[in-house]
This record gives C-alpha cells, structure tokens and sequence, in this order.
C-alpha cells in the first residue's frame, strides 16, 4: 500500500542525473500523479527531445515508487504542453545557483516564426561571485541544455541553464 | 493510411539522418566547443525523429517501434529528403546545410503544432523550442563564415553553390502532401517557402554570400529515390543491429 503523500515524497527524493542537488519535481518534470491502492501513475514531461537522462530518471522514478509500497508504477509520457524551464520551481533556482549553475532566465514565449536575435548575449551572474561581466564561451556546456560560460571578474568557469 | 504514414515519415526520417550525419563529427570537429555544438544538436534531432518515429509505429500497428523502424529499414523504403543524407564535407558545408535544414524545420514545426493529429502537435511544438535554437546557432555561423575570412568565405560559398539546389525537394509537392492538407495532418510543404526564404535569404545576404539561380533540378529523397549516399550511411547506422538482431545496450 502506499500514500498518495509517501509516493510524492518519493518523488522528491528521484535526482535528476546530470543535476543532482535538484529533484524531478524541482524540474517540472512530474505533472501528475495518481495513486490508486497499490498502482502509482506518474505523468512526465521531456525537458528536450534528446535528453539521455529521461530513461534513467524513469528508472529513478519506477525504484523510487517501489520502495515506497507502490506494487505497480505506470509511466506516462505527456508531451504538451510543452516543457518550460519557466516549470523550474523558485526555490530550485536558488538551488542551482548554490550548485555552482547559473539558473536560466525567463523564457520568452515561441511567437510564431520570429527569428531569433543573432549575436546578443545574455549576461547571467556568475553563481560564484555574483558579478554581471560574464561571457558565453560556447552554445552548449555540459549538457544540451547548458551554455558554457566564464567570468571576466573572478576568471571561473561555469554553466548556464539556456531558457527553453 | 500509407499516405499519412509516408508524410509523417519524411519529416522523422530527414530528422534521424541529419542527426546521424551530425554525430559524424564526434570527436572530429575543429574546436572543442563546435564538436560539442553538433553533436548536442544531434543529440536534439534523434530525440525529435524518436517521439515521431513512435507515433509512426503506433499508427502504423504492424509491431514495428522506433528502433524497427530507424535499423530494419532498407533504403528505398526511408522518406527523408535527399539533402540531408549528403555527405558532410567541410564544416562549412556542414553548417550551411544543417542550417538551411533547421529554418525549414522552424517553419515546418509551426504549422505542424496545429496538426489534427494533437500527438503530431504535441512534437511539433516541443521541437519548435530546440530548432529555434539550432537555426540560431547555424545562422550565426553561416554569417561568421562567410563575411569572415577569403578562405572561410571561398568556402561558405561553395557549400551554398552545392547545397541550394537540393532545397527545392523541400518545397514541391505531391499527392502526399494534398492527402495531408484534406486530413488536417499538416502544411503542404511548399506553402513554407516563402517564410523559409524571408528568414535564410536575409542571413546569406548579411553574409556576403549569394545565392545560384534556379534549375531545374529535384532531388526525390522524399519519395524513397536516394542518392548513392544514404546506402553507406544506413550500412554504417544499422550494422550492429543487423549483425546482432535483437541487440539492446
């Protein structure tokens, strides 16, 4: 058996791979949840197409809900609307920071087929000093969904979740 | 059910194959930061050609899923549009041509989030996000490159001189289309011609590159007559699966 309040603890506590200090609802990756007796279902969303850490993190999420009591855990896959770091929760971002990641701005809503502004930075703070003289070394970072980065201030290294 | 199928199919497949074209660069691209670059954008088209992929084996109901469909294929029965599955050449021609492909995908991905089809719709809106940021990324590239150096210009040039005429398959139409447009599917494809040519034609201009005129010329990709190319390309993309059937990591 098992509680609809033990099975979204056992939520909080499924990391995402890649970003551990944050959960997978941190993320907005769970939108739904549904306990019935012994069955869990859990209502995810992608964050980009490709990202290699969804499988591990339904894996995360069928282990997690296991241990908790649940005796049968469904997946579903939701895609729309689609996932927004905008779903990112205000404390996570905080998280982020501390982490060492620069958390992402505002995502501006997709109009139509504006075209995108070429050759403008944004400037996030650097997570370590705080500084604004921060320039963009690289589209991706890490992962696809980070930018590397560097400070001009303190000279250190480090990663931007890109607003999607 | 085939049409619609063959619709959906030439959208996954020039999304599969680029994406395996890009992950060509792996470990190969000239700095550090630009391998990172291509094969993340990769990484984004095999994600988008999976969603769809599984829809097509979902519509399709004959037991075929993603994997069936991308590694048990042959070649005459793969949709995608002949550009895509051109060899990459220099990284000049590698991002002139992943960048004339991402604005068609922008514009092809709006019209499609207003699909009939609300799962169709649902990746249509989704990939939108990521193509955007890979037509941003190409275009920025396409303009360095080719307001840059002689060199990278000479280049750039000769990527756009190679690679234009394989834009028109992206924009001619068949009965595939007029069956997609009856159902509500999506957009006949040359009906995103001209938002196509108003984003790129501003971006090779601002580059200082031009464009050669017109011919004649169609490549017929998407109706399963390839080049000599995508045969090499799906011997080396679907040799472990065919050497060892069933294989899972």
């Amino acid at each position: 058996m098992v509680t609809r309040e033990q099975a979204w603890q056992a939520l909080e506590g499924v990391p995402d791979p890649e970003i551990p200090v944050l959960s997978v609802c941190d993320l907005g990756i769970v939108r739904e949840l549904r306990v019935e007796d012994d069955a869990a279902t859990v209502v995810i969303t992608p964050t980009y197409s490709g990202c290699p850490a969804t499988e591990m993190i339904e894996t995360g999420i069928r282990q997690a809900l296991a241990s908790a009591g649940a005796a049968q855990v469904n997946i579903e896959q939701r895609l729309a609307p689609p996932w927004s770091t905008d779903w990112i929760a205000p404390a996570a971002l905080e998280k982020l920071q501390a982490f060492g990641i620069a958390p992402p701005g505002p995502a501006r809503s997709v109009g139509g087929s504006a075209q995108p502004i070429r050759f403008v930075q944004t400037h996030p703070p650097c997570p370590r000093c705080g500084s604004r003289r921060t320039v963009r070394l690289a589209e991706f970072g890490s992962t696809a969904c980070k930018a590397l980065y560097r400070c001009s201030e303190c000279a250190e290294p480090f990663d931007y979740f890109k607003p999607i | 059910m085939r049409s619609e199928l063959d619709y959906l199919l030439r959208i996954a497949d020039s999304t599969l194959i680029l994406g395996q074209r890009l992950s060509e660069w792996c470990g190969h691209a000239p700095a550090l930061e630009e391998d990172l670059a291509l094969t993340n954008v990769a990484l984004d088209l095999i994600g988008q050609a999976r969603l769809l992929l599984t829809h097509i084996g979902t519509l399709e109901d004959a037991g075929r899923d993603e994997d069936r469909l991308a590694f048990l294929r042959t070649q005459d029965e793969f949709r995608n549009v002949t550009l895509v599955e051109l060899p990459n050449g220099d990284f000049a021609q590698t991002i002139v041509r992943a960048g004339l492909f991402a604005a068609f995908q922008c514009e092809l991905w709006h019209a499609l989030a207003s699909s009939s089809d609300t799962q169709c719709a649902a990746i249509a809106a989704k990939s939108l996000k990521e193509s955007r940021y890979h037509w941003r990324q190409t275009s920025e590239w396409i303009i360095r490159l080719g307001d840059g150096t002689d060199e990278s210009h000479a280049r750039a040039q000769a990527a756009v001189d190679k690679l234009w005429p394989y834009a028109a398959e992206l924009f001619t139409d068949d009965e595939v289309d007029r069956e997609a447009v009856a159902r509500g599917l999506g957009p006949a494809w040359s009906t995103l011609e001209s938002a196509w040519s108003a984003a790129v034609l501003p971006v090779i201009e601002e580059a200082t590159l031009s464009v050669p005129a017109k011919t004649p010329f169609r490549s017929r990709g998407k109706q399963g007559v390839h080049s000599e190319h995508l045969g090499h390309l799906l011997s080396e993309m679907q040799y472990l699966q065919r050497a060892y059937p069933g294989a899972t990591w």
